[in-house]
């Protein structure tokens, strides 16, 4: 496929290290904290860890406070991901093809949540549920969490919808369907896959997100928020150890799965030609 | 073949319609009540939640805070603002900036093989591993990554051993003594949260530089070297300059979120306060609202005058 | 006859582009009618307008004798063929068939039946299971005619449905789309940029330019009688004789003419010279095109003529090409009736005349 090959064949064998240490740069950490999952050392991080054990697995689990936070987690997760799904679904239906006044500055807005560090937001609306008396508490989070999830689902359904040939909806019309039926059997089955992906990825994102966050969970604790305070407690590493470890698999089935859903995106909703 | 027969009938074809298919039928005959009805939900809460939230956030940065009572009043003052500009402040507006850039820097040197490698010569399965690898570190909890390096920079930690068994500890101690870079360990060295850093943002810059050479169409890389291109006169005048866009996207991601972060300040590398950390202290444990709301401006001025210029470079096309 | 689709007076405008302007038309029942010009020309925003996916910003899309202006496609008895087909790729073909049915509620068994028997028509019926995207392009199109057909619509539009499809396949799908038209008796409305595709098989073209119609006729008609240049250089190819070498030849001064390069006759100097008109020059270029020759001839008079001939054995004409070499000295010469006069006004579509609908 690629004729170049040839051309800088020897140039070829650089690059593939470094792409390989690339990857295994990105890597190594993540899979030091698997390692350090099972670690006997309870307030240590000698290396290599002098034994292997499953021991503080049970310990994690039998913790009511990581319990709660991991409910807490997902609860928020699941909301957010309701909620961004729907908003961004219909922003990109809105946005994708027709051009008018303003549309420029909307697609900013969606994306401004993400684009602008995290602390702006999380201070941004810490300042306004303040001076409107709001409690900081589950809510809270999942109005943040909606907002920054908002541009995953919309990016994903976007892209789809581009995808989606127009004419495929003008045959559906011209065939009899109305507006609706058309939306129904064409659009949604079309759509389906791309909404999923998006609603996958904005719960990974809700699921760990800690910056935001900071600022509208009070008192709360989702569990990146848990784990940011273990930090400062060294008697409780091997608890952390696994904690983390479990957010880490959490968050990377979504991702796996928004991956296979849009993979073959391209013949998905092709035109045909 | 055989025959079809045609019925005849009038213009207009009559079924039975259900009440969400007459709806359509309005939104049809109507695209702007329809468009409307789309974008009322979404702009609704981005207006109410978001936009408001930013804009009192940047009205609060004009009260006044009572460095005796600790307490927020309403008068309006410009002060905070003008605070801004101070010897100190600046100092630490500088500091987040340079570090801001120099991971950008990092990350597109680093990023620049792995999405090379990727688009031009990694095919099937090789190209799906190394995007779903790519892709897992970017998704993964940034606390959590934020952790990992904590024990990796530890003391006794995976990274001293590592240094041991190369035999490298004379480096580390040279990279140390650098002033600027250096400092009495890995864990409290500049150089150790800019490896963080790093870690954490360099998938963002991977990804949009792939995507960039990927849709180089391969026709213009033989052309070049149809027309006489050396290898690396092709990637010097060809292959480069069409990756730049991704690059520049790239680099509004590992800008923006070194420029606003205030965890891994607080986790690794030597005192002294970031532009994030500084939001942080003064909004939490000084609980000066006002001064907190003003330097949340900073980030704002200084991503939208990088925007502006990576926009120039075509970033926003790679997005 | 009865009259199936009509467009009085109807123009469709994006903002200061006049995409159709002014056009009139009336398409008779059963014919197979194409509308013929470049892109850009207003031929496939005027399909749009009478499938209902464009309405007219002016005048009206009149359907069967009721007025379709404004009707959304869906409620409106005309069915189309894309040309990228748009089958919906979620769908297998059986299901792509018989979607228009089961929109319109028609129950499961009667509609799957009916789609197959679609399927049958156009000689696909062991297709039915496959998905879009696991057919060729042949294949797809003949699929998006049957999904159209399967709804028995009083009128079909076809929008450039061969464009995709090599020359050897297109050929076969012209002369099967139009034994199918007759066998069915519907109206086909055709578009096309292809001016061989529309004379072969229509009954009536309307040429579009510039989004009117400049002439409407039947294919022999307006190879034979064009009525402006455009025209006349669009379908086939034509010299268009303008002053002065119509007053060279002694024509009617300030009359502007078309003539086809193969009604003239090319004669090398020395022999006798046969036609009514008659004119002197020299071989300037040779292009050899199988079937026939092309030459492009410079008159001594300064303009530049180009002459067809066929390249047939009878003929002797493969002797004469030592004579006819570039350069050569020539004379051409025509009959008088070869020549078309032609209006050298703009025409409007409302100008053409409509009253002759069906060939």
């Amino acid at each position: 496929m690629h004729s170049d090959h040839s051309a800088n064949g020897k140039a070829s064998v650089w690059l593939k290290i470094a792409a390989w240490s690339g990857l295994i740069f990105l890597h190594f950490p993540i899979a030091i904290i698997a390692l350090y999952a099972f670690n006997t050392e309870e307030s240590a991080f000698s290396f290599p860890p002098p034994g292997l054990t499953t021991k503080w697995f049970a310990v994690a689990f039998g913790r009511a406070d990581v319990l709660e936070s991991i409910g807490l987690s997902l609860q928020v997760a699941c909301v957010a991901t309701v909620l961004a799904m729907t908003l961004g679904t219909m922003a990109s239906a809105a946005l994708y093809r027709r051009n008018f006044f303003g549309k420029e500055s909307i697609t900013l807005m969606l994306i401004l949540p993400i684009a602008l560090p995290g602390i702006i937001t999380g201070l941004a609306l810490l300042t306004a549920f303040k001076a409107l008396d709001i409690h900081p508490g589950i809510t809270t989070i999942v109005i943040g969490h909606a907002t920054f999830c908002v541009v995953i689902v919309y990016n994903n359904v976007v892209a789809r919808f581009r995808r989606i040939s127009a004419s495929l909806i003008e045959a559906s019309m011209d065939l009899g369907a109305d507006g609706w039926q058309t939306f129904r059997y064409i659009v949604l089955p079309n759509l389906g896959t791309a909404m999923l992906a998006g609603g996958m990825l904005a719960f990974a994102l809700s699921f760990d997100e800690l910056i935001v966050t900071t600022f509208t969970a009070g008192h709360e604790k989702p569990l990146p928020i848990w784990l940011l305070n273990q930090l400062t407690r060294p008697r409780d590493v091997p608890v952390t150890n696994v904690v983390a470890m479990l957010v880490m698999l959490v968050t990377t089935i979504p991702v796996f799965l928004a991956y296979l859903l849009t993979k073959g995106g391209e013949d998905v909703a092709g035109s045909g030609k | 073949m055989n025959t079809v027969a045609v019925t005849p009938g009038g213009a207009e074809v009559k079924v039975k319609r259900s009440p969400l298919g007459r709806f359509s039928d309005v939104l049809y005959r109507r695209p702007n009540l329809y468009l409307l009805l789309l974008l009322v939900p979404p702009l609704l809460w981005f207006g109410s939640v978001y936009i408001a939230s930013l804009l009192s956030l940047l009205w609060q940065g004009f009260y006044t805070f009572d460095d005796f009572t600790m307490l927020v009043d309403h008068t309006l003052t410009l002060s905070n603002y003008a605070q801004l500009f101070d010897a100190a402040n600046f100092d630490i507006i500088l500091r987040t900036l340079l570090m801001a850039l120099s991971v950008t820097l990092f990350s597109a040197l680093l990023a620049f093989p792995v999405a090379y490698y990727m688009a031009r010569f990694a095919s099937g399965r090789t190209k799906a591993f190394f995007y779903i690898a790519v892709m897992l570190p970017m998704w993964t909890s940034y606390i959590v990554k934020a952790y990992a390096w904590t024990l990796l920079l530890a003391k006794e930690g995976v990274s001293s051993w590592f240094i041991n068994l190369l035999g490298l500890d004379a480096v580390l101690q040279f990279l140390l003594s650098v002033p600027g870079i250096g400092g009495n360990t890995l864990s409290t060295s500049n150089l150790g949260r800019f490896l963080v850093f790093t870690y954490i943002w360099l998938p963002f810059m991977i990804l949009p530089v792939q995507a960039a050479l990927e849709r180089l169409p391969p026709s213009l890389i033989q052309a070049s070297a149809d027309l006489g291109g050396t290898p690396f006169k092709t990637f010097r005048h060809v292959i480069f300059p069409l990756a730049v866009p991704g690059i520049a996207a790239g680099s509004i991601f590992t800008f923006s979120l070194t420029l606003g972060d205030y965890i891994v300040p607080q986790l690794v590398g030597p005192p002294g306060l970031f532009l994030g950390t500084m939001v942080y202290v003064q909004q939490g444990s000084i609980g000066n609202m006002p001064m907190a709301a003003a330097f949340t401006l900073v980030p704002i001025v200084l991503i939208a005058v990088y925007l502006a210029i990576v926009k120039r470079l075509g970033a926003f096309d790679a997005l | 006859m009865t009259t199936v689709v009509e467009f009085s007076s109807v123009s469709r405008h994006y903002g200061e582009v006049k995409a159709v302007d002014q056009v009139s038309l009336k398409i008779a029942e059963g014919e197979f009618f194409s509308m013929l010009g470049p892109s850009g020309s207003g031929k496939t925003t005027s399909l749009r307008m009478i499938a209902g996916f464009e309405q007219p910003s002016e005048g009206y899309v009149i359907i069967h004798g009721h007025d379709a202006t404004g009707l959304p496609p869906y409620k409106r008895d005309v069915n189309t063929v894309f040309q990228d087909y748009a089958l919906f790729p979620h769908m297998n073909v059986l299901e792509n068939i018989a979607y228009g049915l089961m929109v319109k509620g028609v129950a499961k068994k009667e509609r799957l039946s009916r789609a197959q028997e679609a399927l049958d028509m156009v000689a696909l019926g062991e297709y039915g299971l496959r998905k879009p995207a696991q057919l060729s392009g042949g294949q797809r199109q003949r699929i998006a005619l049957a999904r159209a057909l399967v709804n028995r619509p009083k009128v079909l539009l076809l929008d450039e449905p061969l464009g995709a499809l090599d020359l050897k396949l297109r050929e076969q799908m012209q002369s099967e789309l139009k034994t199918l038209q007759r066998q069915l008796g519907i109206t086909f409305i055709f578009v096309t940029h292809d001016q061989t595709e529309a004379l072969s098989m229509s009954d009536r073209v309307a040429v579009f330019n510039k989004g009117r119609i400049e002439q409407m006729g039947s294919p022999r008609d307006l190879y034979n009688k064009p009525q402006t240049a455009f025209v006349a250089e669009f379908i086939g190819s034509a010299n268009v004789i303008k002053q002065p070498l119509v007053d060279t030849l002694g024509l009617q001064s300030g009359k502007t003419f078309a003539l086809r390069p193969e009604y003239i006759d090319l004669n090398a100097v020395s022999e006798a010279v046969s036609g009514e008109l008659n004119a002197k020059g020299v071989i300037r270029d040779i292009q050899y095109q199988g079937a026939n020759t092309r030459y492009q001839v410079m008159l001594d008079s300064g303009e530049a003529l180009n002459v067809s001939c066929a390249n047939s054995f009878s003929a002797g004409n493969e002797g004469s090409g030592d004579v006819l070499t570039d350069g050569a000295e020539v004379n051409l010469s025509w009959r008088a009736d070869a020549m078309v006069e032609l209006r050298d006004v703009e025409l409007r579509g409302e100008n053409v005349n409509v009253d002759n609908a069906g060939a």
